[in-house]
Parts: structure tokens; C-alpha cells; sequence
């Protein structure tokens, strides 16, 4: 087959191929996740011993904080998901020549990265954007932050906001108008479903974020009062405003990743997909409930009882399609003929990584019980149990399945077990113990918890662990055991970040090539990518594919 | 005359190191989180007890064993259904039976939970005759409290930096303050609750409530404590540089204690004719 494919430049820089920019937005997620989880460990190693170890105040604390949620949720996960294995397996999937529009596409990847550039710029510039994810008015208004940092993330939000709108634009139009001839609805694949709802979401969710922060953004610059109470706004609108983007978002960020997995435990199990329409309309079910429980955030807000009583019972009801899920993915692998490679473990343990963030989230939809655990470790320790440990569960199964057919090579296997037993292990000692520090009351988004300084001789990482810990069980009070052993964890998951470069460096240089379906997927799980060479030619399906 | 002035003077003095030895007496650090506590903090209110029953003995037992049942099925599978014991996959998608129970019974364990929820919900939400009222209004980054009831008594209350805390006396790293609350036990406590500039929250983990203090808005929770002590909380929302630095300290005592108090309050922050520095508008706007 004879590829065209352009020069490098006009290939990179100018691409119009869904591939390719595929290839940009992993790499581009992959480099956000370095600065991402830089700042993780700088603030896992602040929180280590208390007192102050690398933040010289709370403000620069604040800065850490504000941009590893912004990077990883606006840079990393939704470039990877989306972006990323979307862009790569829409296409592919559906057996279509490229996305509807190709330029579109590339626009979107094009403005994420001055988005990028901007938000790293926000944190450096004076004394940086110190506001939390959320952006919350008046901290964020001139009143907290009378810099130009804030505007700054604002502009941000605003070209990262433009981006997901287009990118989600181009794939709604993909997935309804270039399916391949007798691939209805009802037989596309779980992930283009989950690809589907995302940017039914992204579409109808982000437009409201961009309003509210081009309200703050007045507010900060031009003399309106939306958020202002001296000037007759509210507070509490723009958190209305915000999460009415906010909830729906992390629904974006888990959907494709229920996708991802759907297909990886189908095809490691030799068996269809469990209950397919069932698992299909879970996610529709997800993304419609998404759209009016997002209050939930705000129970210790003020908002009335009544308000509140309402979003307890819409947030249990999202247990439902998500428990039909999990147990469709066990009954999916029940009767199969189950083998073990790299990605099916990285599945495996996101099933039971969600579910536990999952149970934990039951505990917080209450509202009632949310007036202890609001704002603590406990809601830190939820989040990260389904996004950091859920949603990156499933960037990484979804490299390892896919990484031969985007690159042709296979990644070393044994390596690739290896990264996923350290980054389990690594993760729940990161998180599980926030579970105790919530429950005992830590706020979140605090640079020093109460607790006696320890000893000159035991302060620092380079101490004994095991009498280190002696001496703080030993202590009167504090918060310090939990956080000592949650940074213990996050050197461990920082080790296998740097496995997991060394591993995407061997494969791409060193990597066995294989053919066209090298996981053996059955007729019963067969999607197009397996159809196609690995890597695929530049232009596929020169021959239209069709299903029966 | 001189004899009599002297022996007021005296008594008043021995009054007012009586009251102050009272409240070092108080300052215990029992109440405070310990570094090995795995849950809840110890319920000091009707309020907290509700919440651990709920978390304790509901919620909890629930999850686990929700968690335990998924562990346990996807163990059972991997090792029941891998390739080497079952080479032969079944061709199995669909159980309508299955699919209607694994639907129909989290909506029944939702029930279970939800009822007791909303019971609890309702109940912590306000208290209908309140005995006393509090004012907090939060500050970068202290708190104020008014006791309005009481006309006078109102101050400020600002963490004791960390080179000043004074073990001897029960202080602690970050949560003792220079001017804790102090408020009765047993007693219905009107916490009305606002901010002067930007979002902060008001908590005592013990005590079980939160709410946050918001600029222009006036919110409403309550507790009635149930034992006398010292208990700590931190703000709940973020709030600035300092957002790790503004605790909330309460000295819970007995009724006739706290009249004591009062009186003692009432000469001492009479003097201090206290400005607030960042008294704005917002305070102004009132109530939602």
C-alpha cells in the first residue's frame, strides 16, 4: 500500500491525519502528566513531615495545588482520553477514513497547547493562581488575587474550553454520519459509545464554564459584580455555574476510560461484552443523571435543606448504572477463558480501584454525612480513587493494548507487569490512608497539619521508616502518621512513572513488531482496528468496511 | 475605705486566677485527632452521634461489604475462568434474571441508606428554639464571634503562632488559638455564620457540623454539646496563605462555668475596643 505521508514538518506541524494528531495529543498528555506529577510529589514531600519542608508560604502551596488539578484534569486525562485514544480509535473503530473534519482536529490539539503554556504561565507570574481547581470568586476575584495570574488560568480554561468544544463537535459528527455501512446504534462499539456521550457532555457542559469564568473575568477587569456581594452578585452563582460544569466533567473523564476497559476485558476474556445494550445506556444513564446532581459539592454551602435532600437522592441514583456496570464487566469475564497480559491487569485494577471510590462516593452523596467529610482527605482520597486511580487505570491499560497498533512494536511484557505492580501498590499507599486523615477531620488544601515537629534525626525522607513511624504513633496528636505513609507511596508511584518512560523508550526504539491482531481478538470481539496493519497505513480503508 | 478597696481588688484578682485556672485546667488535648485514628473523631453532640451511627454502623458495613463481594467475584473468576482451566469461552451475553437483580437490589441498599439520611439531614439542619446565638464571621484568616445574647462580648481569634505555643499550658502546634470559644454545655447554640472578604468554613469535627462562611450570606447550623472540654477545628475552605493557620478552638463548660465567663469576657474585651481590619460592605449586605 503506497502511504503519501508529507514531510516532517508539514506531517507534524500541519497534520490533518487523526493518527497523527492522535500521537500529538498522548505525547502532549504524557509530557502535562511530567509537570502534573512533579507537582504531586513536590506537595506529597511537603506534606511528609509538618512545618514547612518546600513551600516558602501557603500561597505558593495554594499555586502547587491549583495546578495539578487544572494540569491533570484539563491536560492530562482529557488530552489522553480524548484527544489521544479517541482521536487514534474513533476512526478506526468505526471504520472510517479520518475524523468528519480534519482540520478542525487539528485546531483543537493546536490550541491546547498555548492553554497549556498559559496555565504554567499563571503559576509562575507573580504570586501565582492559589484558588484550587475551582476558581472560587472572591478568593479569586481582585479581592484574593489581585495579580494577573488569575486571568491568566482563566484564559487557559478558556482555549482548553474551545479546543474540548470542537474536538467534541468533530466527533459527534464522526460517529453519526461515517459509520460503516450496518453499523447502527446498537452495534458500534463501547468505547465510540462512550466517545459518543463524552461530547454530548463536553458540549453541553463546558459553554456554561466558559460563561462563568468570563463572568469572574469581568468581574476581576471591567467593574461588573456578578460574584460580588457589594455590588448586589453572589458567590454562590458562579459555584452553581461552575459544577454545573464541574460534575459533568468528571463524568467526561471516566466514560471514555469505561470504554477503554470495556474493550480490554472482552478481549482478554475471548467473549462479548456482557449485557451490551445494558452497558450502553448505563453510560447514557451516567451522562443524563451527570447533568443535575452537580450541587452536591456545595452541601456545607448554605444552600436549603430541601436543595440538598433533592441532590442526595439524584447522586445515590448514579450508583445504579454504575453498579450495572462493574457487575457486567465481572459477568463478562464469567465463562470466558481469561488470560493476564499487561492491559487486562491494568482493567482489572481499575474495576476494583473505581469500586472502591465508588462506595466511598455513596458515603459522600449524603449530605447529611458530607457535613464531617466535606473538604477533607476523605473527598481527596475519593477523587483520586476514581480519577487518579480509575481514569489513569485506564490511560495505561488503554497504552498497553493499543500501544502495537499505534507504533507497531509491543512493549517489553514483564516490564509492563512490573509497572503495574508498583503503581498499584504505590497508589493505594497514597491514597487509601487519606481515607483516616478525612475521617479524623485534615482539611484539604492545607500546606502544614497540626502535629509535634519530629526530632532533628527523624525529619527528611532519608530516615528509617519503621522508627520514624514509632516515634509519630507515639505522639499525642496530629495528622502526621497517614501523611507520612501516603508520601512513602508517592516516591513509590513516582519510581513507576519512571519505569513507565523507560518502558515507552525501549518499545518504541527496541520493540518486538507485530501484525495486524497480536492480542488474537475473536470474531466475537473483533473491532476494525484489528483488521488493519500495525501500525495502520496513513490513509485506512481505502476499501469500505462493512459490518453485517 | 482604703481596707475595703483592697479587699475588693483582692477578690476580684482571686476571681479572675480562679476563672483562668479554670479554663488552663480545661486545656486538654484529649479531644484533639491522634495520628493513629482510623475514623471519626469521638461524638460530643447529639449531632456527631448521629453522624457515627450513620457512618459507624450503616454506611460503613455496607461498603465493605460491597467491596469485599466485587474482591471476591473477580478473584473467584480469574482463577475459576482463566485459560489454562477453561479453555473453551462460553458464548453467554446475556441473564435478564441477573441483570434485573444487579439493578433492583443497589436500589434497595440505597433505599437503606437514603432513609436514615434524610432523617439525619433534616435534623441537622437547624434547631427550632434555640437557647443562645453565636455569631462567627471569618476573616483573612481569623475568626470573630459575637455572642449575641450577650451585649459586649465579641472578639477576635487568632492562632498562637508556632514559636509561641506553650506546651505547659495544653497549647498545640496549629490548633490552639489565643482566645478560644467558649460556650455551654447542654444548651441549644444558634451558630449563625459569615465572612468578611473571602469563602472560609466553619468547623468542629466533634461537634458534627460545617458550613461554610460566605461574603453577603448569612448561614445558619447548631449544636448542643454534650461534654465539657476543648475541641478543634480548621477552615474548611480554602482561603489564602493562610488558610492552615486560622483553627477554631471551643471550650465547652458547664452553664454556671460559662455565666463565670461571661463575666470575665465582658471585662476583658470591653477594653480592647477592637476594630476589625477588614470590615468592607460585605458585612453590610445582611442576611440572604
Amino acid at each position: 500500500m503506497a502511504d503519501h505521508k508529507p514531510g516532517f514538518f508539514t506531517r507534524w506541524f500541519m497534520s490533518t491525519n487523526h493518527k497523527d494528531i492522535g500521537t500529538l495529543y498522548i505525547i502532549f498528555s504524557i509530557v502535562a502528566a511530567l509537570f502534573g506529577g512533579w507537582f504531586s510529589m513536590m506537595m506529597r514531600h511537603e506534606l511528609a513531615d509538618p512545618g514547612l519542608q518546600l513551600a516558602a508560604d501557603g500561597q505558593e502551596w495554594n499555586v502547587w495545588i491549583t495546578a495539578h488539578g487544572l494540569i491533570m484534569v484539563f491536560f492530562v486525562v482529557m488530552p489522553g482520553l480524548i484527544g489521544g485514544f479517541g482521536n487514534w480509535f474513533v476512526p478506526l473503530m468505526i471504520g472510517a477514513p479520518d475524523m468528519a473534519f480534519p482540520r478542525l482536529n487539528n485546531i483543537s490539539f493546536w490550541l491546547i497547547i498555548p492553554a497549556f503554556l498559559l496555565l504554567v504561565a499563571s503559576a509562575f507570574i507573580g504570586s501565582g493562581a492559589g484558588t484550587g481547581w475551582t476558581v472560587y470568586p472572591p478568593l479569586s476575584a481582585k479581592l484574593g488575587h489581585p495579580g494577573m495570574s488569575v486571568d491568566l488560568a482563566i484564559f487557559s480554561l478558556h482555549l482548553a474550553g474551545a479546543s474540548s468544544i470542537l474536538g467534541a463537535a468533530n466527533f459527534i459528527t464522526t460517529i453519526f454520519n461515517m459509520r460503516a455501512p450496518g453499523m447502527t446504534l446498537h452495534k458500534m462499539p463501547l468505547f465510540v459509545w462512550a466517545m459518543l456521550i463524552t461530547s454530548f457532555l463536553l458540549v453541553l457542559s463546558l459553554p456554561v464554564l466558559g460563561g462563568a469564568i468570563t463572568m469572574l473575568l469581568t468581574d476581576r477587569n471591567f467593574g461588573t459584580s456578578f460574584f460580588d456581594p457589594a455590588g448586589g452578585g453572589d458567590p454562590i452563582l458562579y459555584q452553581h455555574l461552575f459544577w454545573f460544569f464541574g460534575h459533568p466533567e468528571v463524568y467526561i473523564m471516566i466514560l471514555p476510560a469505561f470504554g477503554i476497559v470495556s474493550h480490554i476485558i472482552a478481549t482478554f476474556s475471548k467473549k462479548p461484552v456482557f449485557g451490551y445494550l445494558g452497558m450502553a445506556y448505563a453510560m447514557v444513564a451516567i451522562g443524563f443523571v451527570g447533568f443535575v446532581v452537580w450541587a452536591h459539592h456545595m452541601y456545607t454551602s448554605g444552600i436549603s435543606v430541601n436543595t440538598q435532600a433533592y441532590f442526595t437522592a439524584a447522586t445515590l441514583i448514579i450508583a445504579v448504572p454504575t453498579g450495572i456496570k462493574i457487575f457486567s464487566w465481572i459477568a463478562t469475564m464469567w465463562g470466558g477463558s481469561l488470560s493476564f497480559p499487561t492491559p487486562m491487569l491494568w482493567a482489572l485494577g481499575f474495576i476494583f480501584l473505581f469500586t472502591v471510590g465508588g462506595v466511598t462516593g455513596v458515603v459522600l452523596a449524603n449530605a447529611g454525612m458530607d457535613t464531617s467529610l466535606h473538604d477533607t482527605y476523605y473527598v481527596v482520597a475519593h477523587f483520586h480513587y476514581v480519577l487518579s486511580l480509575g481514569a489513569v487505570f485506564a490511560l495505561f491499560a488503554g497504552f498497553y493494548y493499543w500501544i502495537g497498533k499505534m507504533s507497531g512494536r509491543q512493549y517489553p511484557e514483564f516490564m509492563g507487569k512490573l509497572h503495574f505492580f508498583i503503581t498499584f501498590i504505590g497508589v493505594n499507599l497514597v491514597f487509601f490512608p487519606q481515607h483516616f486523615l478525612g475521617l479524623a477531620g485534615m482539611p484539604r488544601h492545607y500546606v502544614d497539619y497540626p502535629a509535634p515537629i519530629p526530632p532533628e534525626h527523624l525529619q527528611g525522607m532519608l530516615v528509617n521508616p519503621i522508627e520514624k513511624i514509632q516515634w509519630i504513633a507515639a505522639q499525642d496528636y496530629g495528622y502526621h502518621l497517614w501523611n507520612y505513609v501516603s508520601t512513602l507511596g508517592a516516591y513509590m508511584s513516582g519510581f513507576s512513572v519512571l519505569v513507565f518512560l523507560g518502558i515507552v523508550f525501549y518499545t518504541l526504539f527496541f520493540g518486538r513488531k507485530v501484525g495486524d491482531n497480536y492480542w488474537n481478538a475473536t470474531p466475537e470481539t473483533m473491532t476494525f482496528e484489528w483488521t488493519i496493519s500495525s501500525p495502520p497505513p496513513f490513509h485506512q480503508f481505502e476499501i469500505q468496511p462493512t459490518v453485517k | 475605705m482604703k481596707k475595703t478597696h483592697f479587699w475588693i481588688t483582692n477578690l476580684f484578682m482571686s476571681l479572675l486566677v480562679l476563672v483562668s485556672s479554670l479554663s488552663s485546667a480545661l486545656a486538654d488535648i484529649s479531644n484533639a485527632p491522634k495520628p493513629t485514628q482510623l475514623g471519626l473523631q469521638d461524638a460530643a453532640s447529639p449531632q456527631m452521634e448521629r453522624i457515627s451511627w450513620f457512618h459507624d454502623t450503616l454506611l460503613m458495613w455496607i461498603i465493605i461489604l460491597i467491596v469485599i463481594f466485587v474482591t471476591v467475584l473477580l478473584i473467584y473468576v480469574c482463577i475459576r475462568f482463566r485459560k489454562k482451566r477453561n479453555p473453551e469461552p462460553s458464548k453467554t451475553t446475556h441473564n435478564v434474571t441477573l441483570e434485573i437483580l444487579w439493578t433492583a437490589i443497589p436500589v434497595v441498599i440505597l433505599l437503606i441508606i437514603a432513609i436514615p439520611s434524610f432523617k439525619m439531614l433534616y435534623y441537622l439542619d437547624r434547631v427550632e428554639e434555640p437557647e443562645m446565638t453565636i455569631k462567627v464571621t471569618g476573616y483573612q484568616w481569623y475568626w470573630g464571634y459575637e455572642y449575641q445574647d450577650h451585649e459586649g462580648v465579641e472578639f477576635l481569634s487568632y492562632m498562637i503562632p508556632e514559636e509561641e505555643v506553650d506546651e505547659s499550658k495544653g497549647q498545640i502546634r496549629l490548633l490552639s488559638t489565643d482566645n478560644p470559644v467558649v460556650l455551654p454545655i447542654d444548651t441549644n447554640i444558634q451558630i449563625l455564620i459569615t465572612s468578611a472578604d473571602v469563602i472560609h468554613a466553619f468547623t468542629i469535627p466533634a461537634f458534627g457540623f460545617k458550613k461554610d462562611a460566605v461574603p453577603g450570606r448569612m448561614n445558619e447550623t447548631w449544636v448542643r454539646i454534650d461534654k465539657p472540654g476543648v475541641y478543634y477545628g480548621q477552615c474548611s475552605q480554602i482561603c489564602g496563605i493562610k488558610h492552615a493557620y486560622m483553627p477554631i478552638e471551643v471550650h465547652a463548660v458547664t452553664k454556671p462555668e460559662f455565666e463565670q465567663w461571661l463575666v470575665e469576657a465582658k471585662a476583658k474585651f470591653a477594653l480592647n475596643n477592637q476594630q476589625r481590619p477588614y470590615e468592607t460592605a460585605f458585612n453590610s449586605i445582611g442576611a440572604q
